[in-house]
């Protein structure tokens, strides 16, 4: 009785808070987003907000009865849950409902179940769990086992396919940077980030040597400044540089520079054979092609319903634009562009805000965690709601690309929904037993 | 290596993130407005409920026009979809180059937005379109009214409808590019009564572009009003056998009640068939009635000008009847060294002088009225004498234009004092200089609206009223009450004289104008011939009848057609008669009338009336 006691007084209140906010948001939003005057009822199922009206439901027993299951018996039955998830994901290839091209879905009965959605819940359990065993990450061994257990599921998604979903797992990367994962790798997938970027960007144009009646794209042309750069770097390391350390650096420069070169080339390829429709999202997003009314339509139309939203919005129930579907897959994908229509900015911001506040009192409890497996778990949830707010919301006011991810508490569909409660259900308990950890 | 500081990153990065995004939505949302405007774009439609133009009818109620449902059919190129281009140009009956042409700049307008695909189908053409246009996604048809013209008649004092010029849109808020309005005739004269006030709606469309309810509950809608109908006092049948009596004649006839000075039938010859200036052939139309030589598009009703011949003697002995200067019974010489003459007993008395219609009569009454001898120098009393002369003509509505209810009426010249100095100098004119007056040449003008006012002011024996075309507005009922009466400065005593004889130009013999008696009925007439230095001389006649109780008084004037009696005198009859008794008696001057053709020779009139496409 009084571990039960203790456990109701150190659950996390702040967290719950938010969490139960979102949703009321959520709801709201989802049944704005849907409304038809016909159906008002909330639970009228011809509507989504119907359908989301017993997901959520359904999500808060579920949070209620995780809140009940110690944090022992979950950790203990970590590889078990990965496996099983892992089992869906195949089964779901085999037996799956095909929606959109993408076999994601177990029907059952008019709901569809999306495995893929849990994946997150299981791999980060299974990753704390590894983790949480470990001393350091620096053996390879250990990094592989790290990475097979985040990209198993990966592939399998993938090959739904659901690019979406798989690249959500980057956020694992985050979580083995916290745990010991050398900072320069990190480095290296923002500086190799930058490079695809410039290298498209540079793509574009054709440079010709004056003169001469020679042309030559502009991604040589920037392996040919990167040489330059390297060239300077190499004087001025020469000059400045203590002579026993200057072959550390010389190597360094040299493999830098003929890694960015093979890089920029095989980036090269890689785009050119990409499908067509990828190609231009990219694009799109970089600002090289203008495109309303094609791949660049979604967005056009998605930042057309934030901002006419204004400072204070068109109020609940108002959001003409989303309301006429000018936005597709607006309870989905682009559902927080009924946030930003019909709450304006003040609306919009404060969903923003509220998400960081989620993230950060994740690693806020992480960061008191006596227990690994529990901090690691709770870096794993800060770090996949920080991929899907970066990532969802980035891309409905056009500064991310169009990767079909939900936005948590607010996108349309029950799975995604139980997913993240789950992943907060079970962070809420194992945070309110940490003083147990004392004794 | 403390990896605890490692949380930092993600920190900051949740940090980074969310201020970014922040500033991106306060971009989006308070500073960039053309983000709303694009969503209103997209989403908002004002609908323009266009009232039903108000009609226009006859004094017996019959219709002079009226309006007829026409389809336009409209494009949203967002939502065109496998189009089968072959298809549609068949069926619209639009040439491939052309859909391809319209489609693309319907998408350069607005791809949300509708664009006119085709203009004015008929409601024939529609019928046989709109059973097979639900297969060609993206295009539908709106329906709107014409104008149409029943009897085909009256296209001068109708006018007709034309797009809003650019200017006109400046000018007047109302006006929306692309509008349509009166120009020209009753049209343009009412176009406030006859428009009705134009309504909006705004409303709120999907994606689909079906309409899904009102913006802002109808806050901002505005109602639309319906046209108001005229009641004119146009008397269709008068006015169809006028235009009929005219054919190929080039001319003008005015008809109107004297007791009320409603105008009864406004005929301008070569006209053309109102239909004509209607939808999509109009500008064709337009242009090819420009280029004609004999000018139809030319109101000569109320815009043409001539010298109005003997016809002017009337007022010429009314006003030195006035003046004293002759009695009933004073007698002139036909002296024909004086002024031409046609052969004729002298003139014993004002009566004989008008039945004869003797030139040297009225250049001796113009003679007297000008030189009264108020004053010793012979020019001096000259100036005089005209001055009182030209305020007295300018009482029997010559002159100046009379407040007709159409646009553009001409209102004449009687020449002055002012007039002759400017030309001659002061004091350097006399009597000699401008006798041709008396007769009714030289510098005087007259519009064939005047000829008819005149005539009106015999019938009524000193004065008239204001000519109108329309008695009421919206309901038969809302009489126009603006109309004035006008009495001439000449008293009534000296009309019944000179009645009677106009009575004897028609009815005795030696009267010019015997050709004008009609079966029962007295007949008051005078003939007149204008001296036409372009060809042949100009004929008019204007009369009155029943000569006890007016109630029609009539001019018709024929450019080029010789002596007054022979042609304008027997149309003036049939038209009086068909007024009075709405019979006609005589189908053999009828038939001779019809079959007159005083142009033929002259122009190539014909050739551009075959030329003329109706829709």
């Amino acid at each position: 009785m009084k571990a039960r006691d203790s456990i109701a007084r150190n659950i996390d209140k702040p967290l719950v808070v938010i969490y139960l906010l979102l949703m009321a948001m959520g709801w709201a939003n989802i049944y704005s987003a849907a409304y038809d005057p016909e159906h008002a009822n909330l639970f009228d199922r011809a509507r989504e907000y119907g359908a989301q009206s017993v997901w959520i439901c359904a999500s808060l027993l579920i949070g209620a009865a995780m809140l009940l299951v110690r944090g022992e018996f979950i950790r203990d039955l970590a590889y078990p849950i990965y496996g099983f998830v892992l089992l869906l994901l195949l089964l779901v290839l085999l037996v799956g409902r095909e929606v959109n091209g993408a076999k994601a879905w177990f029907g059952v009965g008019g709901f569809g179940i999306q495995p893929a959605e849990f994946s997150k819940f299981a791999t980060s359990l299974a990753l704390s769990k590894y983790l949480s065993g470990l001393k350091t990450l620096k053996e390879v061994r250990s990094r592989v086992v790290a990475g097979v257990i985040i990209l198993l599921p990966v592939g399998l998604i993938m090959l739904q396919p659901d690019t979406g979903t798989a690249l959500v797992s980057g956020a694992f990367v985050l979580v083995l940077y916290r745990e010991g994962l050398s900072g320069n790798i990190l480095l290296a997938a923002i500086l190799a980030a930058i490079l695809v970027v410039l290298s498209l960007i540079m793509k574009e144009s054709v440079f010709s040597i004056p003169f001469t009646s020679y042309q030559f794209h502009g991604q040589y042309f920037l392996i040919l400044l990167l040489t330059v750069f390297a060239f300077l770097a190499f004087l001025v390391v020469r000059k400045f540089v203590l002579k026993h350390r200057r072959r550390r650096i010389y190597a360094f420069l040299l493999v830098g520079l003929l890694g960015s070169a093979a890089f920029i080339s095989s980036v090269d390829q890689l785009i050119d054979r990409m499908p067509i429709h990828q190609q231009t999202r990219i694009r799109v997003l970089l600002g090289l092609a203008y495109d309303p009314r094609g791949y660049g339509y979604n967005v056009e139309q998605s930042k057309t319903a934030i901002g006419s939203g204004g400072f204070l919005g068109k109020g609940f129930l108002h959001g003409t634009f989303t309301k006429y579907k000018y936005v597709p897959m607006q309870s989905t994908d682009f559902i927080f562009c009924t946030v930003g229509e019909e709450w304006g900015f003040v609306g919009s911001s404060l969903v923003v805000l509220l998400f960081g506040a989620l993230i950060l009192r994740c690693i806020q409890i992480s960061d008191r965690q006596r227990s690994r497996f529990t901090r690691i778990y709770a870096y794993c949830v800060a770090s996949i709601f920080f991929l899907h707010l970066m990532i969802n919301v980035g891309m409905a006011i056009g500064l991310a690309p169009v990767i079909g991810i939900p936005l948590p508490f607010f996108s349309y569909g029950g799975s995604s929904l139980i997913g993240f409660t789950l992943l907060l259900a079970v962070l809420v308990r194992m945070d309110a037993e940490r003083l147990e950890h004392l004794r | 290596m403390n990896l605890d500081e490692r949380k930092y990153v993600l920190i900051g990065g949740v940090a980074f993130i969310c201020i970014v995004f922040i500033l991106r939505l306060f971009w989006l949302q308070v500073v960039d407005t053309s983000w709303t405007a694009r969503a209103a774009d997209i989403s908002e439609r004002k609908i323009t409920v266009f009232p039903s133009r108000g009609l226009i009818i006859d004094r017996h109620g019959e219709l002079l026009v009226a309006n007829t449902p026409v389809y336009d059919i409209m494009v949203v190129p967002r939502e065109v979809k496998n189009l089968d281009t072959l298809a549609l140009s068949q069926l619209l009956n639009v040439p491939m180059d052309q859909v391809r042409e319209r489609l693309r700049k319907a998408r350069e307008y607005s791809v949300w937005k509708p664009s006119e695909f085709e203009k004015q189908i008929t409601a024939d053409q529609y019928a046989a379109i709109s059973v097979h246009l639900y297969k060609y996604a993206g295009f539908y048809a709106q329906s709107r009214t014409l104008r149409t013209y029943p009897p085909h008649v009256g296209a001068h004092m109708l006018g007709y409808l034309s797009e809003v010029s650019a200017r006109k849109v400046e000018e007047d808020p109302y006006y929306k590019p692309g509008d349509m309005i009166g120009v020209g005739g009753l049209e343009s004269f009412y176009e406030r009564d006859l428009r009705g006030k134009r309504g909006v709606k705004y409303v709120v469309v999907d994606v689909h572009n079906n309409i899904q309810g009102s913006y802002k509950n109808g806050q901002y809608d505005t109602l639309a009003f319906a046209g108001k109908n005229l009641y004119t006092s146009i008397d269709l049948k008068v006015q169809e056998l006028g235009e009929r009596l005219m054919q190929h004649k080039k001319g003008s006839i005015v008809a109107l009640d004297p007791r009320t000075g409603e105008i009864l039938a406004l005929v301008s010859s070569p006209g053309y068939d109102p239909e004509l200036l209607v939808g999509r052939v109009r500008n064709t139309n337009y242009r090819l009635l420009q280029q004609d030589p004999l000018r139809p598009l030319f109101d000569r009703a109320l815009q043409a000008q001539y010298p109005p011949g003997s016809i002017f003697k009337l007022a010429q002995a009314a006003i030195a009847l006035q003046e004293g200067v002759i009695n009933l019974n004073t007698g002139f010489a036909c002296n024909k060294a004086l002024v031409g003459c046609h052969n004729h007993p002298s003139a014993a008395n004002v009566e004989q002088a008008v039945q004869f219609s003797c030139n040297p009569y009225f250049y001796n009454v113009f003679k007297r009225i000008v030189e009264q001898n108020e004053v010793p120098n012979r020019f001096e009393d000259a100036a005089l004498g005209l001055a009182k002369w030209k305020t007295a003509m300018e009482s029997f509505g010559l002159g100046h234009p009379l407040p007709l209810d159409l646009p553009a009426v001409k209102g004449g010249s009687i020449p002055g004092v002012n007039f002759y100095n400017r030309i001659y100098g002061e004091k350097a004119w006399s009597f000699s200089t401008i006798y041709s007056l008396s007769i009714g040449q030289g510098e005087v003008l007259v519009a064939p609206l005047q000829m008819a006012n005149l005539a009106a002011i015999f019938a009524n024996r000193g004065y008239y009223y204001d000519p109108h075309l329309v008695r009421a507005i919206g309901s038969p009922d809302s009489l126009n009450t603006h109309v004035q009466r006008h009495h001439t400065m000449v008293d009534d005593k000296w009309f019944p004289p000179l009645v009677e004889g106009m009575r004897r130009v028609v009815n005795e013999a030696g009267g010019t104008a015997r050709a004008a008696r009609i079966p029962g009925i007295t007949v008051c007439g005078k003939t007149g011939t204008a001296q036409n230095p372009h060809g042949k001389d100009h004929a008019v006649f204007v009369a009155f009848a029943p000569m006890e109780d007016p109630k029609i008084a009539i001019a018709v004037y024929v450019e080029n057609s010789g002596f007054g009696g022979t042609w304008a005198a027997p149309i003036a009859s049939l038209c009086m008669e068909q007024y009075l008794t709405d019979t006609i008696t005589r189908p053999d001057v009828m038939q001779r009338m019809l079959e007159a053709d005083l142009i033929a020779t002259e122009g190539n009139y014909t050739k551009f009336v075959s030329k003329r496409r109706k829709q």
